[in-house]
């Protein structure tokens, strides 16, 4: 034992961790941090963890256009632990966009960011930012059928920037359509230019965390004034402050640990996220949706009004982007307690419900035309003969049943028509169909008169 | 604690040395800066790479005349006109081709000119209909409801020794405000 330890000192005496490194995660604290405090270090974790498994995904990973599907393939599911490797690097990615974001609102909220933590939130803001594109291009490294047309939206996203917009979306795609150039790049950005960027802010993050000190919990009353504030924080630090380790670190430590529990847990009960068809671009029956981080987004382009989205499209993120990493510059100093702030807590509520009920709706996505809808039964119809019958199957021929729900079945684009029979005339139905309406086209060209009265019957019957 | 000379301690004001001090600091940071031109043009070039490619639309024969009735609609897959060697089924490209007479063709490209998603030719109705955000097209490309700014882009397509064959393009991208 004292062998180990005289080895330990000579080999620390030439190494001089204790003389450099201990002192930095010994750093002064303010005492008593409270758990809000762990969100931070939980994201470095889940990070951390993302590289491991990352490497160990890269060792079977072939980052082919033609190949990346197939070793996927053999990752999930013939590899061992290939699946549950995969599905800890999806869960921890989730986890780590959760955490960043609760870390930012935790920040804002309690007026973190003020002086001198100005350069700590705008250094985090893009850490978030990085996070979400990590997240991005994951979802396309899963090379399949959906990975192909993601790759395509965000093509079309980057062709509505002004002037380099065309440039931007083929330099994305690495040429003028999908093909060998898109994943190979895609990989890159994912594996190396990314991660490159998250390494170079983290370590600046970090650092400035250790330079300015955690900010200490804030209190109603006692406002940031950047004449004072860098003296008093030192002060309150000689009288009260306590190393980081271990009288802070052990809320890290327990909380980053049930997290990662947490992360396998799925990652072996639920597994890896699974594979849609190959990636062909010829395959056309395709439904791209996002991972359900960028739900949100894909909500807002299908409830934006038509007229502004061309400029909305890029405009909206520039200034949404811009306002959030600049948050400092509107306000530094003064009150940091959230009681006191009645507006940030506003803005933080309105923008935690407005994003948690757009992803509501990008998950059920009422706008989108249900292809999967089957066939009414007879059950539903009421009847196996006559017009109405006839009106039934119409119903789901002409592509009726793809946007409006009879009976719990369709989609939920258009109104449900269940009960249609007792709200509108035979005329209004007719004149419905044959004009269409605001979101329903014209289908008087292409219904028979036969047609079209079969099909009033069986909606007239809809009672 | 760190042995650099300091200014302030053992150098005399000596102008000749400051001058010497500022031309290494001026020479290390144009030595950087000659390191990151030879560094950064290739690898700056290497990233657009893609930008500077030449790009050949290829005529690519997508079936028989025959095989397509009169005013029908179907889906046809071709390849695209300059793919990677390496690209696998990552080079195929889709158009929805409709056969409108004995000799004429109208080829839709299968991206909605929303945000690109494949759109859907749905029979019964004549409608294209776009899976993501609810984009509607007529039969004609037009758009009837949803959010695509644009019709559906048309490919070029001609009819050669019976077959029909599709002009392989650059996947559509609409790019309002973009230069040409
Ligand atoms: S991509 Fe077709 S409606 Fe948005």
């Amino acid at each position: 034992m004292s062998l180990f330890i005289r080895l330990w000192n000579e080999f620390d005496d030439r190494a001089g961790f204790s003389g450099t490194l201990l002192p930095v995660i010994r750093h002064p604290v303010p005492p008593r941090l409270g758990w809000e405090y762990v969100l931070g270090s939980a994201t470095l974790i889940s990070f951390t963890i993302q590289v491991l498994t990352g490497i160990a995904l890269a060792l079977m990973y072939v980052p082919s256009a033609a190949e990346a599907y197939n070793s996927l393939q053999f990752i999930t599911n013939n590899a061992a632990f290939g699946s549950v490797l995969r599905g800890i690097h999806f869960f921890s990615a989730s986890a780590m966009i959760l955490f960043v974001g609760a870390h930012a609102i935790r920040t804002f909220l309690t007026g973190a960011f003020k002086y001198p933590r100005e350069l700590n939130w705008i250094s985090g803001t893009v850490l978030l930012l990085l996070t979400v594109t990590m997240g991005f291009t994951g979802q396309l490294l899963r090379w399949d059928q959906t990975a192909v047309w993601t790759a395509i939206v965000a093509a079309e996203q980057a062709g509505r920037i002004p002037l380099i917009g065309k440039s931007l979306a083929y330099f994305l795609l690495g040429g003028e359509n999908v093909g060998g150039a898109t994943l190979s790049r895609f990989y890159a950005f994912h594996v190396f230019f990314v991660p490159a960027l998250i390494f170079a802010l983290l370590g600046l993050h970090l650092f400035l965390v250790i330079y300015h000190g955690i900010s200490e919990p804030a209190k109603p009353g006692k406002p940031v004034s950047p004449k004072t504030y860098r003296t008093e924080y030192s002060q309150m630090l000689k009288d009260r402050g306590v190393p980081f380790w271990p009288d802070a670190a052990w809320k890290d430590a327990i909380f980053s640990t049930l997290a990662t529990i947490v992360v396998v847990v799925l990652a072996i009960i639920v597994g890896a996220p699974a594979l849609s068809l190959p990636p062909n671009p010829s395959i056309v029956g395709a439904v791209p949706r996002p991972d359900w981080y960028l739900l949100w987004v894909f909500a807002l382009f299908a409830l934006m009004p038509p007229a502004i989205e061309n400029v909305a499209i890029f405009l909206l993120p520039l200034l949404g982007i811009g306002i959030f990493v600049l948050t400092p510059f509107f306000s530094n100093k003064g009150e940091r307690s959230p009681l006191r702030r009645p507006w940030a807590v506003g803005i933080v509520i309105i923008i935690v419900v407005m994003v948690a009920s757009m992803t509501i709706a990008g998950a059920q996505a009422p706008w989108s035309p249900d292809f999967a809808a089957k066939p009414l039964p007879v059950s539903i119809i009421g009847t196996s003969s006559g017009p109405v019958y006839q009106g039934a199957q119409l119903f789901y021929e002409k592509g009726c049943e793809y946007c409006h729900m009879i009976s719990g079945q369709g989609g939920s684009r258009g109104p449900n028509l269940t009960t249609v029979g007792t709200r509108l005339t035979k005329n209004d139905i007719i004149i419905r169909i044959v004009n269409g309406g605001v979101n329903m086209p014209a289908f008087g060209g292409s219904l028979t008169s036969q047609e079209l009265s079969d099909l009033v019957a069986f909606l007239q019957s809809r009672k | 604690m760190s042995e650099e000379p300091s200014e302030q301690t053992n150098i005399p004001p000596n102008p000749e040395l400051i001058s010497r001090r500022q031309f290494f600091n001026r020479l290390i940071l144009a030595l950087l800066a000659v390191g990151g031109v030879l560094m950064g043009i290739p690898f700056i070039g290497f990233l657009f790479e893609p930008l500077i490619r030449k790009f050949t639309p290829v005529w690519r024969p997508v079936g028989a005349v025959d095989k397509f009735p009169i005013g029908s609609t179907t889906d046809v897959s071709f390849v695209d006109a300059n793919p990677l060697s390496w690209s696998g089924v990552t080079a195929n490209s889709a158009a929805w081709l409709r056969r409108d007479s004995e000799t004429q063709f109208t080829a839709f490209s299968v991206n909605c000119t929303h945000l690109g998603c494949p759109v859907r030719w749905v029979a019964g109705s004549q409608l294209f209909m776009c899976p993501c955000h609810g984009g509607v097209y007529n039969k004609n490309g037009e758009v009837v409801a949803g959010p695509p700014p644009l019709p559906l882009p048309r490919y070029p397509v001609r009819v050669n020794n019976g077959q029909v064959e599709i002009q392989a393009s650059p996947v559509p991208i609409t790019a309002p405000f973009s230069l040409p």
